[in-house]
């Protein structure tokens, strides 16, 4: 039990997080000596709200048993891994358990393997021995959709006078909700260590039992949070030292196998499969004519009523896992077949992923027929579509699969045309060698005939148990791919969003308005432009709400949520927009995976959220706000009183 | 408050096809009955079952109620016009623009298109507590909960509050006192006329209500007279969002120039209190003045005088001074070009 006294607040300072206990510690170097030869010392606190997940889909479920199995129809992120969930939840062997779920109409973090709920109808269905579909509202989504931990931090770092980081010490609170214990405030810390690398680092948490509605990751959970709270201090520093945004970030930046969180027991401390941090904010500054923007500003910042400021962010997050299965058919008819158990989120992902089969197979996409969308359709081991981990994943397993279907068809063509396997190409639908040609849906014929491995009779022994079910049911359809990714990684996958805002203050309504938005993903090789490019604008977009209006509102004497609607919590619409967007990457392929991919979808977030808000504290001045959302009232009240901060910086939920 | 809030209790729908027989069915019903104009208020109180209504009186079959039309210089519009018809209207946009501007600031495309110009002046408030089922005054109970010490009260009044701190939240309300309109209504006993500015009350005069409609009437047509046709007109709403969003406060003004002077002016604020409030004192302060910075100042700081924020709304204070500002200066004050 740990209760601040009145005192500790007074002797905090106004606005200022008392120091207190604290649950979880991590550090690395020395953080006092860091900040004593530091020549700038910041000692900030912020608060970064909860907010609601708000998908548009509310997370109804529908469920029905036939011959023994459950059926449930659902809204997921994952489609393989609710299996597992479902089954958990509701007391029945994952065996017997379909998921289907072929759209989502968004998740967030909030249905990474489903949700509890779906084991009400799941368990009803079978009691009323009919279908059972329970109806979620708006309304209950609140409730029980789950919410993006608040995070309450007070941050001391240490700058030279060029503005590398010599020392971060920093203190955090999780508003936890009532269940299970989540990361955010520690993965806030892991952030910041990765983003800003500093020399030396003491990271302290605890993590607040808070009587809410439960609280769950969301999109970028902790990262975001972790920008929101470390950029206002670095812009800050940036402008006390006179140093520019952009190379004070760069000074600082990750590069190459950047190291990044706390020292694990042996002394050492993990490091990230790559980085080109330094590149993204280069690309950046030229998008979005850095240069060009701080020239006009610097002759005022003022037209009338009309204030405008510019801001950058580095954003940092997980970008990737290993070691799932890809299986796909090559069909007697020539077509390819391929199973997919990834959700269909609208990132596309469900798609985009296999196009690594076509490519490596040489045939065209439209040869290809991907199945997703149901657990019945005899699916492989998939990672969950969360922590940006798909594109990664799925593209090495991906790739893992069509080696072997590769591998397979230049067997089977030297066992019908004569001559080593080695000597056969795989290219335009076709295996080729020295004894002639083979058709894919000749190959597919043969491997028919052949069997064993060939067809999916035989298969490899270190793919996962679902994968084998999956190949069980599939064999002798055609020549069967299947096979774990087993591919080495040197590092861990994160991927990293450098994001550059123009924003206009209106000084007289407190009404912000960001002009122009550019967001550079140093997220490996590009699978699918457009598909980038959406996930960097629905990311900027959430971290756009984060900044300017998203909120949780509870009465502070009765515990009640009030903002419970749309209108009330206020996620962006689409005019909160940026007027101009641009979005793009470095491509530059990540050294640690044969596709080069990284996941793109959670670091935009953090990177508008930091890079709004540091643009209005551009326009407006640093002392405007310690919270978000830097909502008009907190403008207003701010620039009535000479540009100083009158809202509480220390309550949450207001 | 565990309740299901799904599918909504049930109720007889009447679809009366005439005024008088839509009245004849509230004065059957009274209290029992629930008058569905656009349904972009109705659905929600239905939906959440914090209404339970016996009948539900749809009048969106009553021809009589819709469309605009010219009446001696100025417009007559049907209650059950959609926003979106009045927006588009050749007559709005010529001489009342002030309307369209309003009324194009409601919402969404999709609320304009459903939602009616009565519906938007007659809604009720949006206050979080009471519209969450609080049994607070406005509900028939006998506290306000959003006016406690730790009541959150970012959205709520800074000027007549009388045991209740809610505020109207129409955009197209403070329009039409601006333009002097005047609210036809049809009861038992035949049509009254009350002018835009009495059609709203505050808590003092009833808690539970937002308008002057009794039970058994209904607000038939809203008429605009040609008096600020063509005036000097200025509408400014300022939301947290810019689509879907109520007004944290909005502003109307409309101004009849005398020479370089103010010849006339109408100042109306919204979302300030539980009624439009029109700002007399400060319409007659800028009488004869010129519409410069000096005089905008004035009027701003005139406008405020007697405001007593809540805790979490004190910048409305600012911002109705600044908006009043605006309106007198005409212009946000200020641009950037590129």
């Amino acid at each position: 039990m740990w209760k601040w006294t009145e005192d500790d607040f007074k002797n905090a300072g106004d606005g200022q997080l008392p120091l207190g206990k604290y649950t979880d510690e991590w550090a690395f170097g020395d953080v006092e000596a860091g900040l004593k030869k530091a020549d700038l010392v910041l000692d900030e606190t912020f608060m970064t709200q909860s907010t609601g997940h708000q998908p548009l889909e509310t997370r109804t479920a529908m469920a029905y048993w036939q011959n023994g199995k459950l059926y449930l129809h659902g809204s997921t992120q994952s489609t393989m891994q609710t299996v597992a969930s479902v089954a958990r939840w509701s007391g029945v062997p994952p065996a017997q358990v379909v998921i289907v779920s072929e759209y989502t109409g968004g998740g967030f973090g909030s249905k990474i393997p489903g949700a509890i709920s779906m084991a009400i109808p799941a368990l009803l269905s079978k009691k009323a021995n009919a279908p059972v579909m329970m109806r979620i509202t708006r309304e209950d989504e609140h409730f029980i959709g789950r919410a993006r931990p608040g995070v309450l931090a007070r941050v001391k770092a240490g700058f030279r006078k060029d503005g590398r980081i010599t020392a971060i010490d920093m203190y955090a609170i999780c508003d936890n909700g009532p269940y299970d214990p989540q990361g955010d405030a520690r993965t806030a810390g892991t952030t910041i260590s990765l983003a800003y690398q500093p020399e030396a680092m003491r990271w302290r948490g605890l993590t607040v039992v808070t009587n809410t509605p439960p609280k769950v990751s969301q999109r970028a959970p902790g990262g975001m949070q972790g920008v929101g709270i470390m950029e206002p201090i670095i812009s800050k520093a940036a402008k006390k030292l006179g140093l520019d945004q952009v190379e004070v970030r760069k000074i600082n930046a990750p590069a190459g196998k950047a190291p990044f969180g706390p020292l694990n027991p042996n002394g050492t401390r993990n490091y990230v499969t790559s980085a080109f941090v330094k590149e993204a904010l280069d690309k950046g500054r030229e998008a979005f004519k850095w240069e060009e923007r701080k020239a006009a500003l610097a002759s005022g910042r003022t037209r009338g009523t009309k204030a405008r400021g510019i801001g950058v962010a580095v954003s940092p997050f997980s970008g990737g896992s290993i070691g799932f299965d890809g299986l796909f058919i090559i069909k007697p008819d020539g077509r390819l077949q391929i199973q997919s158990g990834i959700g269909n989120l609208g990132t596309h992902s469900v798609f985009d992923v296999h196009r690594v089969v076509a490519e490596m197979l040489d045939v065209p996409w439209e040869q290809c027929d991907v199945v997703f969308g149901s657990t019945a359709k005899n699916v492989p081991n998939t990672c969950v579509s969360a922590g940006s981990q798909t594109a990664h994943a799925m593209t090495r397993a991906a790739h893992a699969a069509s080696t072997d279907a590769i591998k397979k068809l230049q067997e089977i063509a030297a066992k019908t045309k004569g001559g080593n396997p080695e000597a056969y190409k795989v290219a335009g639908g076709k295996v080729s060698g020295p004894g002639g040609s083979l058709t894919f849906a000749q190959a597919a014929q043969k491997a028919i005939e052949l069997g064993g491995k060939f067809d999916g009779h035989e298969m490899p022994e270190d793919i996962n148990a679902f994968t084998k079910t999956s190949v069980k049911a599939l064999a002798g359809q055609g020549l069967l791919a299947v096979a774990r990714d087993s591919y080495p990684r040197d590092g861990q996958s994160q991927s990293y969003v450098i994001g550059y805002a123009e924003v206009e203050v209106d000084t007289e309504t407190g009404v912000v308005k960001v002009i122009d938005y550019t967001a550079i993903g140093d997220v490996g090789k590009i699978l699918n432009p457009r598909g980038l490019k959406g996930q960097l604008f629905g990311g900027s977009m959430l971290g756009l709400g984060h900044a300017k209006t998203q909120r949780w509102a509870y009465d502070q004497h009765y515990g009640v949520a009030l903002a419970r609607r749309f209108y009330q919590n206020k996620p962006p619409t689409i005019l909160d927009a940026p007027l101009n967007f641009t979005g793009d990457a470095v491509d530059i392929p990540d050294p640690e995976t044969p596709v080069g991919v990284r996941g793109v979808g959670e670091p935009p977030v953090g990177a508008a959220y930091g890079a709004i808000m540091n643009a209005i504290a551009d326009a407006i001045g640093d002392e405007i706000f310690r919270k978000s959302p830097v909502s008009p009232d907190i403008i207003l009240d701010a620039l009535e009183n000479s540009g100083k901060r009158t809202h509480d910086a220390l309550t949450a939920h207001l | 408050m565990a309740v299901i809030r799904d599918i909504i209790p049930a109720f007889e729908l009447y679809q009366p096809t005439t005024v008088d027989d839509a009245l004849k069915l509230l004065d059957r019903y009274r209290a029992d009955a629930l008058v569905l104009a656009g349904g972009l208020d109705s659905m929600d109180w239905l939906k959440d079952r914090l209404k339970r209504p016996k009948v539900v009186v749809d009048l969106g079959q009553i021809a009589e109620l819709r469309g605009v039309r010219e009446l001696n210089g100025g417009i007559e519009i049907g209650a059950m016009t959609p926003l979106t018809e009045v927006v588009r209207h050749p007559i709005v946009r010529e001489k009342f623009s002030l309307l369209m501007e309003a009324a194009e600031l409601v919402a969404s495309p999709q609320i304009r298109n459903q939602g009616t110009i009565g519906g938007n002046v007659s809604q009720d408030t949006r206050c979080w507590y009471y519209r969450g089922g609080w049994n607070c005054y406005r509900a028939g109970g006998n506290i306000c909960y959003a006016d406690t010490p730790t009541a959150l009260n970012r959205e709520h009044a800074i000027f007549e509050a009388d045991r209740c701190v809610a505020v109207n939240p129409s955009d197209t309300a403070p329009a039409l006192v601006a333009l002097d309109a005047v609210m036809v209504i049809r009861g038992p006993s035949g049509e009254r006329v009350v002018n835009a500015e009495d059609y709203w009350i505050g808590p003092g005069i009833d808690i539970t209500r937002m308008n002057v409609l009794a039970p058994n009437e209904l607000l038939v047509r809203i008429r605009i007279p040609s008096t600020f046709a063509g005036a000097q007109f200025y509408f400014e709403k300022v939301r947290d969002r810019q689509v879907w969003d109520f007004p944290l406060v909005n502003v109307a003004a409309a101004i009849k120039p005398n020479g370089a002077n103010i010849g006339e002016a109408r100042l109306v604020v919204n979302a300030v209190a539980a009624k439009p409030k029109r700002l007399k004192d400060v319409e007659a302060a800028v009488v004869g003045k010129p519409r410069n910075e000096e005089t905008a100042k004035m009027a701003g700081d005139m406008a405020i005088v007697g405001a007593v924020p809540l805790r979490h709304n004190g910048y409305k204070v600012p911002l109705m001074r600044n908006l009043v500002k605006r309106a007198i200066r005409g212009s946000e004050g200020g641009t950037w070009t590129s």
